[in-house]
């Protein structure tokens, strides 16, 4: 991500701050920045959801749309992500330097939703082998602050729990093609369970400890870190290597067990909090005005 | 471990002003006057015999001239301002900083003083040995010196409370929002010193006993638990004051970190967004209190 350049004495700083579990703003190693979060922003998507923590701003739109189905996966819907890196997040972003980023965001996105733990794609089926629902994430990165996988699979989970498919009833005729019937009701639409959509949690290693949502400071301070994709059940979907460092393999077991906790901890949380925004009255939506 | 809130739930932040003086607040685009007969300064455009502010900032006037003061802008240097930069490139005799300038400020090899406080002409050696005084990334405060015809500052460290800056946390805020004060570096009663520089860079460091041989030897040595939780709640304070859009002068910072602690919050509170605005209305009300 953004490139800061940092004195020995300020590194030598944030090491012994880690060491001592009392980070520059006060936070101890596992502990989070705070997370406002807001769903149902963007009325022409299904489901959208904004994201900030610290710094980061994330936007994501999810679209549904009716499409044919793999020929392998006859009776699934799909997924498809596709992630923006804006210029005007961080000046690296100019032209075409956040294409890099984004790809791989979004690859990673890819292969966390990939296990059958996370997500039941045939809930997504129409008519099998003929027809199924696609949902298109698209994510905007509008300002980097450090920490993104993080920020982008918890925007990602939020706007697909807010995401509304609607009701579609197959009327067959005999010996034609089957019609598809969509309910003329907008309210008449039904929710994806996400319960177990993964949370991506980063841990950065600074000397002998690992840090959860490190800053652009502390994460030039580090060599080595790993990204891990937590499913609601605790369980461990996709995990990918950060950095230029070297890992031991102890320590990253320590990482991925400690990673998992974190990552069951926050699910539980966020989905507490979604659930509470539900509830809430239309007029109270904030939107981009503050 | 985790805190997430709704953006409902977030306190809109209003500008927490001190209630001075009332201020004329121009945004890009509105009338400042009718009237002929005032010269345009910076931040002002004539369409059709009115004079139109072009960024967002308090209307100032000085007899006959109309400016406008940007809210947020980059920093605009003056002689004798006391700023920290950082060391972006080493070049011949000179070292180039970065000090959210317009451009990068310069800081010539004759305008730091020497290891042992030597008088000397600099030699071929000593611009061979720039780089290990200082190189890129280093934390420097220095004063300006000069500005040069392009608008770039010139810099010196020719004194023993400027140089190489050692351990401590850096917060970049706007501008506009540091107070011109008599003096820069103050060692407050918490146990950390903070220099704030005119550029919008606040330095919080542990405070330095001896004042060492004017910053080139840097102190490596791991810093206390009592200093470091001091420092992070400053850090914490500036970050509050900064976002409410409150002036940092070491009174503000000062009246943040005692009311944080007489409240109880723990530091990493004060990342939340409501324990903010706590924060600002608390200082905003000592200032009033002081005031009668």
């Amino acid at each position: 991500m953004a490139e800061i350049l940092l004195s020995e004495a300020e590194k030598a700083f944030i090491h012994h701050g880690v060491q001592d579990d009392l980070r520059c703003d006060g936070r101890t190693r596992l502990d989070y920045r705070p997370i406002i979060l807001e769903t149902g922003l963007v009325s022409n998507a299904s489901g959208s959801a904004r994201l900030r923590l610290a710094n980061s701003d994330i936007l994501v739109g999810v679209k549904v749309e009716l499409a044919s189905p793999f020929p392998d996966k006859p009776k699934e819907g799909r997924l498809e992500f596709f992630v923006d890196c804006s210029a005007n997040a961080t000046p690296e972003f100019e032209g075409r330097g956040g294409e890099d980023l984004a790809n791989e965001i979004c690859r990673f996105l890819q292969r966390s939703y990939a296990s059958g733990d996370t997500i039941n794609l045939s809930e997504l089926s129409v008519l099998t082998g003929q027809q199924c629902w696609v949902l298109y994430v698209d994510i905007l990165i509008l300002e980097c602050g450090g920490n993104l996988y993080d920020a982008v699979s918890l925007a990602v989970k939020s706007a697909l729990y807010a995401t509304q498919i609607p009701s579609i009833k197959v009327a067959t005729m005999d010996g034609d093609q089957p019609e598809l019937e969509l309910s003329d009701d907008p309210y008449d639409t039904k929710r994806l369970n996400t319960e177990n959509i993964p949370c991506v949690v980063t841990l950065m290693k600074i000397g002998n400890h690992y840090l959860v949502d490190p800053t652009p400071e502390e994460e030039c301070c580090s060599s080595s870190g790993i990204v891990v994709a937590v499913s609601g059940n605790k369980k461990i979907t996709a995990v990918r290597k950060i950095g230029s460092g070297s890992l031991h393999p102890d320590s990253l077991v320590s990482m991925l067990k400690t990673g998992s906790e974190v990552g069951a901890v926050v699910n539980t949380i966020l989905m507490k909090k979604l659930l509470e925004e539900e509830t809430l009255e239309v007029s109270l939506k904030v939107g981009f005005m503050r | 471990m985790v805190d997430i809130r709704l953006a409902s739930e977030v306190p809109p932040f209003h500008i927490v002003a001190d209630s001075t003086e009332p201020k004329h607040l121009v945004t890009p685009g509105s009338l400042i006057t009718k009237e002929t007969g005032f010269m345009r300064g910076h931040g002002t455009y004539m369409q059709d015999d009115c004079l139109y502010s072009s960024v967002a900032g308090v209307v100032e006037r000085v007899n006959q001239l109309i400016s406008v003061r940007p809210l947020k802008s980059r920093y605009h240097g003056e002689i004798g301002d006391v700023v920290i930069g950082r060391v972006t490139e080493v070049s011949q005799k000179r070292w180039k900083l970065d000090t959210n300038a317009r451009l990068d400020s310069v800081l010539l090899l004759q305008s730091v003083n020497l290891p042992g406080g030597e008088l000397r002409r600099r030699s071929a050696e000593d611009e061979l040995a720039m780089r290990q005084y200082l190189k890129e990334g280093d934390l420097v405060s220095a004063e300006v010196q000069n500005i040069f015809n392009d608008g770039a500052l010139s810099l010196h460290t020719r004194s023993m409370k400027y140089g190489k800056l050692s351990q401590g946390c850096l917060i970049k805020v706007s501008p506009s929002l540091i107070r011109r004060q008599k003096t820069h570096f103050h060692n407050l009663p918490c146990g950390a010193s903070i220099i704030m520089g005119n550029n919008g860079f606040v330095w919080i460091c542990p405070t330095l006993l001896d004042d060492g041989a004017g910053g080139f030897v840097q102190n490596l040595e791991t810093v206390p638990h009592a200093d470091r939780q001091a420092i992070s709640r400053l850090r914490n304070c500036v970050t509050a004051l900064a976002h409410c859009k409150m002036m940092i002068y070491d009174t503000s910072i000062m009246h943040a970190y005692d009311a944080s602690v007489n409240a109880g919050f723990e530091i990493k509170d004060l990342l939340l967004p409501d324990k903010i605005k706590e924060i600002a209305l608390m200082v905003r009300k000592q200032f009033e209190m002081e005031k009668e």
